[in-house]
């Protein structure tokens, strides 16, 4: 499956916007967070600044994202994980309304519920998960009400290497390719759970293996290649749409940023960002788009301009958001 | 239609029908609703709690699982979220230990943490209890686990005809409910009964039990009693006993421990000044405990003539040996010690 120039474009545009969005939330949640201006003692103040609480970035994912999401229409969901801003904005969510979420502001996604690892979005049919795992099943749920109502949507359920070895990474599997539902599980491996690397943690090589032992087809896609994800994923995709099933897809990606903001990286050898880098998903895109005369100089130029136009706008509504009121706290304990 | 204006048929139903026939008359009102779980297919549920279901609605609508806990309350969540309305089985409420992280971080926290734009019209169903000696895994009601955790609404209801009324609230409820069915209630020909809990009078058409409605199952003057699901009926047979002793039971049956009816249950109080809470659940950090701090918090206002007194399983897995649960877990018996005790105080 090859994809058309403007899928070829938009793509890389939405990856520069996921990159942009990354890096800038990165220095962001910085702001307010160290010395001198925390509590005396500290290194780094998790709860402080424009951004409380835990940050987990996807730069370096971005090829998975988009690989699948340009193939998806509105009704097609995707459910993510603590790791998913990739997935998000390649999946239509506003950035203006999720940045607002991230400061914990009342124009959020979830009005200030949920923070970044919890935003939900029902308009563009994207949700995530401050838990490993647990969002494999619920795409599943998504699925099967698609096949009740005989419509052709499809569910993604994306999640990292490190979730494969939960339950609910199995019994999802197995009862998904027992009812043929339309799922396509996208595993991203960036090689790391936290610290502790794929080798320690996974028996076998790739994922993609696992798939056998379900019943399904298992693709593993190397090299951080958006184009080689695309294919993988649409195939995966209209398999699930003509209701032949799920597909088990493992999508080698690098994780340039720690675990969460802060983290020290102490397991990380020297340098290997660096190296990962080399193959960054966005330059090589970029490089074969000019080698194909569907970008020039001043497109990439322009394309990054407006990348940075579109998130500091987001960051900006963000920040001039109000935060919720006091009594907001006790209410959608239930739906109205 | 409320339960105020029944004017079908009225039959005496054993609870496990009750219950079914509001699942089939929401199946048959709404197609969004459909049924999930191990063995609640062709077999009708382990429990029968599903029972005709499979072959009046196929396969599709009323689904054999596999022994996948998490996949079912998980798959449930998600088809939940896109607007279908599933009733998902756990067969004995035990087995929420296997798949807790999708009940307390997932299907009670979705519509918070959205901030109200997630709905999750789904009803989580689990039988309950012991009786059986069916031993520490398989005998406990785990009633404050799920009332302790917020935005699960928990229903535990005593009777079939509140069984019924109750099941067709849940169903068509927007928040995700816990459904705890006590299989000493359930009227199956293969568990005994505590006295008048076999079968109650049900009405054949549709209605509904409004959540957080307690229920005065006897008025009594000098005493209260608050308990709920087979408790209820140990209440009761407790309260004949000491009627013949002379003392005068009210038994409150609160019906839903999530939203609980505060209110009910303190005008009763008020009115006898004594109060006893019994419990199927574990004694501390429970639904015992929370009901006698309502009560505490509320003595400017209730004058009482004892001090509040609890009944519940002290703090003990359920023993396996016919000589030990029925020490565990509270009997008519301790019932009527514990109020004979209340009555020993006029304060």
């Amino acid at each position: 499956m090859q994809p058309t120039h403007d899928q070829l474009l938009w793509m890389y545009r939405r990856m520069l916007l996921i990159r942009e969005y990354e890096d800038t939330l990165a220095m962001v949640y910085f702001e307010g967070k160290l010395p001198p201006r925390i509590q005396k003692g500290l290194a780094f103040d998790i709860g402080a600044g424009t951004i409380p609480g835990e940050m987990h970035l996807s730069a370096g994912q971005e090829a998975a994202a988009v690989g699948v999401c340009v193939h998806l229409r509105k009704e097609d969901s995707v459910w993510g994980t603590h790791r998913a801003h990739h997935f998000a904005i390649a999946k239509g969510v506003p950035l203006d309304r999720m940045s607002a979420e991230m400061l914990g502001k009342v124009d959020g996604l979830c009005r200030g519920k949920g923070g970044h690892m919890h935003l939900y979005d029902t308009e563009h049919n994207f949700a995530c998960n401050g838990i490993v795992g647990a969002g494999i099943p619920h795409a599943c749920g998504a699925a099967l009400a698609a096949q009740f109502r005989k419509t052709d949507a499809v569910a993604i359920a994306e999640f990292g290497e490190g979730a494969a070895n939960e339950g609910s990474f199995h019994e999802s599997l197995n009862l998904a390719s027992l009812w043929r539902l339309p799922v396509v599980f996208v595993c991203q491996d960036n090689k790391y759970g936290i610290s502790v690397s794929k080798k320690a943690s996974t028996a076998v090589e790739s994922n993609a293996e696992r798939a056998a032992g379900y019943g399904m087809p298992g693709v593993k896609v190397g090299e951080n290649d958006a184009v080689a994800m695309f294919a993988a994923a649409g195939e995966a995709i209209d398999r699930a749409r003509r209701g032949e099933g799920p597909t088990l897809i493992e999508m080698q990606v690098d994780r340039y940023y720690g675990h969460f903001q802060g983290d020290p990286e102490g397991y990380r050898p020297k340098g290997e960002v660096r190296a990962l880098k080399a193959r960054d998903p966005i330059l090589r895109l970029e490089r074969q788009l000019v080698e194909q005369g569907l970008l020039d100089d001043a497109a990439v130029k322009a394309g990054r301009a407006e990348a940075k136009q579109q998130v500091g706008a987001a960051m900006t509504f963000a920040r001039n958001s109000a935060y919720p009121e006091a009594a907001e706290a006790f209410m959608h304990v239930f739906a109205a | 239609m409320s339960d105020m204006s029944i004017t079908t048929e009225v039959r005496k139903l054993p609870l496990y029908a009750a219950m079914v026939e509001a699942i089939r008359q929401e199946m048959a009102r709404d197609p969004a609703v459909f049924c999930m779980g191990e063995d609640v297919g062709q077999m009708g549920g382990v429990f029968q709690s599903t029972v005709g279901l499979f072959k009046e609605f196929g396969a599709d609508r009323v689904r054999d699982t596999p022994i996948s806990e998490t996949a079912i309350l998980g798959f449930a969540l998600g088809a939940a979220a896109q607007g279908m309305r599933p009733i998902a089985e756990l067969m004995f409420v035990d087995f929420m230990g296997v798949c807790f992280d999708q009940i307390l971080n997932n299907i009670a926290k979705t519509t918070y943490m959205s901030g109200g734009a997630v709905k999750l019209p789904l009803v989580i169903t689990a039988s309950t209890g012991g009786g059986i000696c069916d031993a520490a895994q398989h005998s406990q009601t785990l009633h404050g686990f799920f009332a302790h955790t917020p935005g699960i609404k928990v229903v535990v209801p005593s009777n079939a005809y509140d069984a019924k009324g109750l099941m067709t609230t849940a169903i068509r409820d927007d928040a995700p409910v816990v459904y705890l069915f006590h299989r000493g209630l359930l009227g199956l020909p293969v568990m005994g009964y505590v006295d008048s809990s076999f079968a109650t009078d049900v009405p054949e058409e549709s209605y509904t039990v409004p959540f957080g409605q307690a229920r005065i199952v006897r008025e009594g003057a000098d005493v209260t009693i608050v308990a709920y699901a087979q408790m209820v009926h140990k209440a009761v047979v407790a309260a004949r006993e000491l009627e013949a002793k002379g003392v005068s039971v009210e038994i409150v049956d609160p019906r839903t421990l999530v939203p609980l009816d505060v209110e009910g249950i303190l005008a009763s109080v008020a009115k006898t000044g004594r109060l006893l809470v019994v419990d199927e659940d574990y004694l501390s950090f429970g639904v015992t405990g929370e009901i006698a701090a309502l009560v505490a918090e509320r003595l400017d206002r209730i004058k009482l003539k004892a001090p509040v007194r609890r009944l519940a399983i002290r703090d003990t897995p359920i023993p396996y040996s016919r000589a030990l649960e029925p020490v565990a877990i509270p009997q008519a018996a301790n019932i009527v010690a514990a109020v004979e005790d209340l009555m020993t105080f006029s304060l």
